[in-house]
């Protein structure tokens, strides 16, 4: 049978064209990759290749013809044995594109988010009740969790600056190339784009990278590997390969480190779907949470903090403390307000909620721990009981974190509300030196105390 | 081209030519089906067409073994044929349909073989070089003896990423051979125009990687380097790199009208080096098949193709239900037996 040489589209956005000349006549032998017309689209002139071998039995469209339809036949080629008697009542018509896929497919699709339930805060211990419990810093907890999980899968290793011979910039990994020696503890050079990609690139190979950026303010030049290659690949190859890996290292203000080295990411991570993003606050959830990072079999953003790494909180000396994602912690119980916070943040919340106490009012202080998964559950049951909400988070306003818990429960408890949610964040501004400014730049206690007043009218 | 085609009598058997023929061929003729599936409207968004660069990935890959990895960028489809992906679930998921290999959910660029060790198919210029090296480091942590084949063009090789990634290659002995396919247009920039150096080979010295040039529209010469490469590789010496002077008949992409580079300049290669037509002259002239074998060869390679247009025209759509599959997973899939 004659075969159709149909209107070609030529780029992605190409509905119909101008069949600008033809570069054979009826009667010519073509080959594949002969050119046999120039076509003009929405952005170019293109030259139009013949696929099929065989003789130009008809052309259907003269040159010049403009607003020719893609898939309308504008020629017939003849096979070997074919003759022009061959060609049948081939019209000029443009054809409808059968072969696309059919209408009713392209029906607005119908699978949305499943509708969530009514929120159920879990309020299950994260250790048991009488578990012994010891002293220990962040920094401790960190390694420890490192160090446990390494023993237990010999595919876990650690890479970053400094983090070996040198024991780790902020010592987070002391002690850890003793132990498990050069070949899992890897110094790189100082080379983010490349080795969080060779990392990413080892994930996908079976073993289980921890990456340590010095900190999360040099993760940015690595961000492409992160988001592009780390959390897409598993969608995009229809989940036949992942990235199961952590990066991790300090994130937001330290002190008087200026713009370049004082900025909050947890928001930028949180928007990607693909990654998991962990920002905890005291050294309990540091280690269970870092563990539960290891084992997962996703990408992790473990935000952690230079101000914290120091401070020491108790911590449940247990055999194995690894603690679910997805699972906020409510540090405070209380009745008038719900302050929702994480990471540093948790500090300003805290003292807050001790403060307002003194003036009779009552605080409920949650810590997500965890931003990808969220613990909506409990922001929101929370919020249901107290019916007010303020925000605490260390980075930018605009879209926050607390932005988008307030949109959530605008949508899912927009009734319980007696006031406007409060988002407390650091200043829209870079971060400055001088010491009055920085302080200035950040949240604060004090913030905190008066949105609580603000919403409880106080 | 400084390259030569190799000149002693080729070190490869009858059958082994043959079968060079016909990886070649199915390449070429996949390419054409999916332009035109693409003038058709079957195939959206980018498409980047590989005819004309056919002998690197099939010289190449003709000295790998089974473990050996590949990894490469946009421009992936004869990677994937080359390397044993079953032609049907490459165009099925150039049509977005559920008998793709990412279930429609990747498209032309983003395909990926667990079975076949092909680790895709990156949108982004470069980014797949450290990738590359990162599952070469896999293989050597894991105490195997595999190589992993990392390719890009002469416009990745501008990369940043690239240069950060040969210093820790070098330094820690990666078994990664990194193939630079230079087909002399980084989409329209001509390498004349982009690169401070002629020859990009050279830029692994500095950092200790040997290089060599070799003739990509040489499957014989490419094979030959493919297996030096390989041996370097498998002895513990690193990574090298091989930059394999090729060219592309098509335009970068389907909506690229090509006018950096005169018809003439096209021409002339097909006509003097078309690397298919290489391998047909070596066949017949040898004595090593006829006509007919060859007709034999076009026509079933020809089935082939058809037979994924056809297929890639069935498969239904995704189930709306993929929207919301695939986003995290709850056993890694390395981890999957």
């Amino acid at each position: 049978m004659p075969t159709e040489i149909l209107m070609p589209a030529l780029s992605p956005t190409m509905e119909e064209g101008t069949l600008a000349k033809w570069l054979v006549k009826e009667g010519d032998t073509v080959s594949s990759g002969d050119i046999l017309a120039e076509i003009e689209t929405d952005k170019a002139t293109m030259e139009f290749e013949a696929v099929d071998e065989g003789v130009i039995g008809k052309i259907i469209v003269a040159e010049g013809t403009e607003g020719v339809k893609v898939n309308a036949p504008i020629a017939v080629l003849l096979e070997e044995g074919e003759s022009a008697d061959d060609i049948g009542d081939v019209s000029a018509a443009p054809a409808a594109s059968a072969e696309a896929p059919a209408e009713e497919a392209k029906a607005p699709a119908k699978a949305a988010e499943p509708a969530p339930d009514a929120p159920k805060s879990n309020a299950s211990p994260d250790w048991p009740a009488d578990a012994p419990m010891k002293t220990q810093t962040v920094r401790e907890a960190l390694r420890d969790a490192m160090a446990e999980e390494m023993r237990r899968d010999e595919n876990v290793y650690l890479m970053g600056e400094e983090v070996a011979e040198y024991q780790g910039a902020y010592k987070v990994s002391q002690g850890l190339l003793d132990e498990f020696g050069a070949k899992r503890i890897i110094d790189t050079p100082i080379t983010e784009h490349g080795f969080a990609g060779i990392a990413v690139g080892a994930a996908f190979g079976g073993l289980k990278p921890i990456v340590e950026f010095m900190t999360f303010n040099f993760a940015m030049q690595a961000i492409d590997q992160i988001i592009n290659s780390a959390a897409k690949t598993l969608y995009m190859s229809g989940g036949q390969m992942g990235a199961p890996m952590v990066f991790r290292g300090p994130n937001g203000a330290a002190a008087r480190v200026g713009a370049q080295h004082s900025q909050d990411y947890a928001a930028w991570y949180a928007m990607i779907p693909g990654l998991k993003v962990v920002m905890p606050y005291s050294a309990a959830d540091y280690k269970g949470l870092m563990k539960t990072a290891i084992r997962d079999p996703n990408p992790v953003i473990f935000l952690e903090n230079e101000i914290l790494y120091g401070r020491s909180f108790e911590v449940p000396d247990i055999e194995d403390l690894a603690i679910p994602f997805g699972k906020a912690r409510v540090w405070r119980e209380g009745t008038d307000v719900t302050i929702v916070s994480f990471g540093i943040g948790m500090q300003y919340a805290l003292e807050a909620a001790d403060k307002l106490a003194e003036e009779d009012i009552s605080a409920e202080v949650i810590d997500l721990r965890t931003l990808r998964p969220i613990d909506y559950d409990t922001v929101l049951a929370s919020v249901m009981k107290t019916n007010r909400c303020v925000t605490v988070e260390e980075g930018f306003p605009v879209g926050s974190i607390g932005n988008h818990l307030s949109a959530t429960i605008m949508e899912r408890a927009f009734d319980y509300l007696d006031a406007p949610v409060i988002n407390c964040t650091g200043k829209d501004v870079p971060m400055p030196y001088a010491a009055n400014l920085e302080k200035l730049a950040l949240v604060t206690t004090d913030e905190v105390i008066a949105a609580v007043k603000k919403v409880t009218y106080r | 081209m400084a390259a030569r085609r190799t000149t002693k009598k080729p070190n490869v058997s009858a059958d082994e030519l043959k079968q060079y023929y016909r990886d070649m061929l199915l390449i070429r003729r996949f390419e054409e089906k999916a332009g035109q599936l693409y003038g058709m409207g079957l195939i959206g968004g980018f498409c980047h067409l590989y005819i004309g660069q056919e002998a690197v990935v099939v010289g190449l890959e003709a000295a790998t073994k089974e473990g050996d990895k590949r990894i490469t960028s946009y421009r992936d489809h004869g990677h994937m044929l080359a390397c044993g992906m079953d032609p049907n679930g490459v165009m099925a998921e150039l049509t977005g349909r559920e008998g793709g290999y990412s279930k429609g959910k990747g498209g032309s660029m983003h395909m990926f073989s667990k079975e076949k060790h092909f680790y895709g198919g990156h949108g982004i210029v470069g980014a797949q070089v450290p990738l590359g090296a990162g599952l070469a480091f896999a293989d050597k942590y894991l105490g195997n003896d595999n190589v992993t084949f990392t390719y890009f063009g002469d416009g990745a090789a501008n990369q940043g990423q690239v240069y950060e990634t040969f210093n820790m290659a070098s330094l820690w002995k990666l078994p990664v051979i990194f193939v630079i396919e230079n087909n002399q247009y980084a989409m329209g920039t001509s390498q004349k125009r982009s690169t401070s150096t002629d020859e990009i080979f050279t830029r692994g010295a500095p950092f200790g990687i040997p290089g060599e040039l070799v003739d990509g529209m040489d499957v014989l010469a490419v094979k030959e380097a493919s297996e030096k490469a390989l041996a370097h590789c498998r002895a513990g010496n690193g990574p090298y790199i091989l930059e394999v002077k090729t060219y592309r008949y098509r335009g970068h992409s389907m909506s690229d009208p090509a006018k950096y580079r005169t018809r003439e300049e096209v021409q002339k290669m097909r006509e003097e080096k078309d690397p298919i037509e290489h391998v047909r002259d070596l066949l017949i002239s040898g004595g090593h098949a006829s006509e007919d074998d060859l007709k034999s060869i076009d026509k079933e390679i020809k089935d082939i193709v058809n037979a994924s247009a056809d297929f890639a025209k069935e498969s239904p759509e995704p189930s709306l239900d993929e929207l919301w599959t695939d986003i995290y997973a709850d056993v890694a899939p390395q981890d999957e037996a």
